[in-house]
């Protein structure tokens, strides 16, 4: 390498030494050179790079004018031109790490070039741009510094040179959801015996499959007066109009279905279908009524067992969802369901 | 799927009529599918009115 690689780093008003929570509404500012913990970034960086500039703001200033700071910062360090950008490490503020994560998605997407962010894995700002940058795992101590500036220069170099990445584990960066195919110097059988010994064993092992990651949701309070109750009718089981003109996938949905029941009282099996791949479609598509109520709901709603049947049904193809695609489209469904006014769901899922 | 809905943290679930037909059953003749549809309907009700 002849070339050093040119490297710009970021830094909130704590760590570019301007000042504590005082100063956390001051502006975007880039300087020459390093501050502060790019001294140990430059060690990191050896004879390989220089830090060529440093982009610090307040972190309450950054959170409250992200968009016009972001620009601000990317101008004045586009003028140094640098190979890499290394932000934080942020170790466990959120609005220092989310800024980070930020800049460094912003960067990577205007300048081209490898950025590098660290913080804890539980930073907020970990979880909003793992996916899009690298984040090194900094952990939550600031007694870490050294280390957690070693692994991200180390992994900057790396991306710049166009060396291969290796696995999140080895590489101390946090999982970005890729997947990769590779070799393995033993057929799967095998390995899933090994580990299998190993539990038994009592000695650790790492599972090959990360398993999601499920948020748990607090159950609304129950329904005092059905009488007086709005119910609406929603499912997973891809209840679509005849002709699916919303086009919802038949499986692994990114989008639902709204569709309107003013005045149907019953489900037409010559104008509705279920669109589905996860299970034989044909006994609801005889009567959609098996899949969602709308006859049974219509009668009570007649004899005022309860007080109103949303006027919309609302309908995904819930077949190998992504979890959080299927926790996006839930989300979407509960807010407009709340606008309108419903006080209880019935579900049905196929 | 009720270990399932309950993982997940959906704690008022119900056995459905099955996983082509949650809310039917087509072994029935129409009038006792249609009065078993109703039955789980008012099950159903009367679960969003329980603490859980």
């Amino acid at each position: 390498m002849t070339n050093k690689i040119r490297v710009g780093h970021y830094l909130n008003q704590f760590f570019a030494q301007i000042g504590g929570e005082d100063k956390a509404d001051v502006g975007p500012e880039v300087r020459d050179g390093l501050i502060g913990p790019g001294r140990a970034l430059q060690q990191a960086l050896g004879e390989s790079g220089e830090v060529v500039a440093t982009a610090f703001c307040g972190d309450n200033y950054f959170a409250e004018q992200q968009e016009h700071t972001i620009d601000e910062l990317i101008r004045r360090m586009a003028v140094y031109k640098p190979d890499l950008f290394i932000a934080g490490p942020a170790f466990e503020s959120g609005r220092y790490g989310s800024a980070c994560g930020a800049i460094c998605d912003a960067v990577q997407r205007r300048l081209k070039i490898a950025v590098v962010a660290g913080m804890d894995e539980d930073n907020v700002g970990a979880d909003l741009y793992r996916k899009r940058i690298y984040i090194v795992n900094s952990g939550p101590s600031i007694a870490r510094m050294t280390p957690a500036l070693q692994r991200m220069a180390a992994l900057g170099i790396k991306l710049v040179r166009r060396e291969s990445i290796g696995k999140p584990q080895d590489e101390g960066y946090l999982p970005r959801g890729i997947k990769r195919n590779g070799f393995a110097a033993k057929p799967p059988a095998e390995r899933a015996v090994d580990m299998l010994l190993a539990k038994l064993r009592g000695e650790p092992f790492h599972s090959e499959i990360a398993a999601p990651k499920f948020a748990g949701s607090k159950p609304a309070a129950p329904l005092r007066d059905l009488k007086s109750a709005v119910i609406a009718l929603v499912t997973d089981g891809g209840l679509v109009p005849e002709g699916n003109p919303d086009k919802i996938e038949p499986g692994r949905p990114t989008r639902f279905t709204t569709i309107p029941i003013s005045g149907v009282t019953s489900l037409d099996p010559s104008k509705y279908d279920a669109v589905h791949s996860g299970y034989d479609t044909a006994i609801a598509n005889r009567d959609p009524n098996r899949l969602v109520p709308l006859d049974a709901m219509r009668e009570l709603e007649r004899e005022g067992a309860i007080g109103k049947l949303h006027e919309f049904v609302h309908s995904t193809g819930g077949a190998h969802a992504a979890v959080e695609n299927a926790t996006r489209i839930g989300k979407d469904i509960a807010s407009q369901l709340k606008i309108a006014g419903v006080t209880g769901v019935i579900l049905t899922s196929t | 799927m009720i270990p399932v809905a309950k993982e997940v943290g959906s704690l008022r679930a119900i056995a459905s009529g099955g996983i082509v037909s949650p809310t039917g059953n087509p072994d029935l003749p129409p009038e006792k599918e249609k009065e078993f549809r109703r039955e789980l309907i008012l099950k159903a009700l009367k679960t969003l009115q329980e603490e859980v």
